[in-house]
């Protein structure tokens, strides 16, 4: 049994607001694997819980009229991962999240959840960020819509109107942000599965036409701060230049002018900066590779 | 104050319903009401993956999974896996032929998991089992014999012969 005051489950995304007006004090649980946790540890326990885990209309990937590709927020990890819509333009956001936690947690983790979260370490977050995802909110007075980097405020803090009854119903991916474009992402934590990232760094390319410059480079990391971040310094050195040994190193080094991880019992603020060079070389020539560049 | 709610399922082939409370873990409710004793409680945060069933096909942690969302959905446990006149399945049989047991606590959900696994039809290499099994912890056996079991039932049902 979960010390819980009481459950409310949302039948429809219109209940759910109507339910977060009715229950300002309650706790929104999608999947739970973060939620039902803490309140096991005693955080959350003794509160009330509004579920939307039962509203389907908010699973699932498609591409919607204006060519965006659409995530409903309650889309399962492993459905993320084995989606077609996600391997054929977006499949770096596959990846990174089949390094979630564990299969089992991968089939009940939502990226609503995970996003909503606010926390850094998050595996989608860095891909999400590098590839400029814009984050869909209802509530009471419609639809709001916002970029990623808007989205997180502070650790653990995100734009959410509970007040307005919102709940984040999609994360969208626009087209001019995924076209022709292929990203990798490393995750570094000290054991493969059931580990968060001490470190996590999202990278993606879109070369110009003759594949002989980088036209577009994005990279994003989790924990080199206290929410997820990109890293325009670097972006800076990649985009427009040709693709040469040397400008790889002086991306990889131009990291450290942006990112600030910070000193924790999973690593030290030094190790952080140092594999983040490291992850960001590597992270860029896989990229190039898949783009079909090559390095000189 | 108690709240509860109708749940209706089909566990292992049978259509049910009961009254449950809503503060309940579908552990709970399987072991409680059900009486599926092979769901495990281990960690109950969602670590060991000994309370491990499959919903609609997939694996879930039971422990972690509110027994109100059961609504509508269809469930395997390990008790479901039994033949008509009580016979192993062959992974089962499988698990006992490799010594792939020893205390027997982590069992039911490592071989829920490879039911998933194997009812895939797909054929997948030893860096892939691994991580389909890696959300499970065993304390016994250190896992080879339990990555071999899954194996060795992997290419029977392929019809392959499994490579040295």
């Amino acid at each position: 049994m979960y010390d819980m005051k009481a459950l409310y489950e949302a039948e429809s995304v219109q209940h759910a607001i109507q339910l977060r007006l009715e229950h300002p004090e309650a706790q929104i649980i999608a999947g739970g694997s973060d939620v039902l946790v803490q309140m096991r540890e005693g955080k959350r326990a003794g509160k009330e819980l509004i579920s939307i885990y039962m509203i389907d209309a908010m699973r699932g990937v498609s591409i919607d009229e204006a060519e965006n590709i659409r995530i409903g927020s309650l889309t399962s990890f492993s459905h993320i991962t084995h989606d077609p819509i996600i391997q054929k333009y977006i499949n770096v956001l596959g990846e990174a999240v089949d390094q979630v936690g564990s299969p089992q947690i991968r089939n009940i983790g939502t990226i609503g959840g995970n996003t909503c979260n606010g926390v850094t370490s998050a595996d989608s977050a860095s891909t999400l960020h590098a590839w400029e995802a814009v984050v869909e909110l209802t509530g009471v007075n419609g639809v709001r819509r916002l970029p990623i980097k808007d989205f997180y405020i502070k650790a653990g803090v995100v734009d959410i109107r509970a007040e307005e009854g919102e709940i984040q119903t999609a994360i969208l991916i626009p087209k001019v942000s995924y076209e022709n474009t292929f990203g990798h992402y490393i995750k570094y934590g000290m054991r493969n599965a059931m580990e968060i990232a001490s470190l996590g760094c999202s990278v993606n390319v879109r070369l110009s036409d003759d594949k002989q410059t980088i036209d577009r480079c994005r990279i994003a990391y989790g924990v080199a701060g206290p929410v997820p971040m990109r890293v325009p310094s670097a972006e800076a050195v990649a985009n427009g230049s040709a693709m040469t040994e040397d400008m790889v190193n002086e991306f990889s080094l131009a990291v450290l002018n942006d990112i600030n991880p910070r000193d924790s019992w999973r690593a030290s603020k030094a190790f952080r900066q140092h594999i983040a060079v490291e992850m960001a070389k590597r992270a860029l020539i896989e990229s190039i590779h898949r783009a079909g560049g090559e390095i000189k | 104050m108690s709240q509860y709610k109708l749940v209706h399922c089909n566990i292992n082939g049978k259509d049910v319903e009961r009254m449950v409370d809503v503060r309940a873990s579908l552990t709970d409710m399987l072991r409680n009401e059900y009486h599926l004793t092979s769901v495990k409680k281990g960690c109950e945060v969602g670590e060991c993956g000994a309370c491990n069933v499959l919903i609609n096909g997939e694996a879930f942690n039971s422990c972690i999974y509110l027994a109100v969302w059961a609504e509508g959905k269809t469930i395997l446990t390990l008790e479901g896996l039994e033949g008509p006149n009580g016979e192993l399945s062959d992974i089962q049989q499988a698990f006992i032929d490799e010594t792939a047991i020893q205390c027997g606590f982590c069992t039911p959900g490592f071989i829920m998991t490879a039911v998933e696994i194997l009812n895939s039809g797909k054929e997948y290499s030893d860096e892939e089992l691994r991580k389909l099994l890696s959300g499970h912890l065993c304390r016994c056996t250190g896992y080879e014999n339990i990555l071999r079991a899954v194996k060795k039932t992997m290419y029977k049902r392929l019809g392959k012969e499994m490579p040295a």
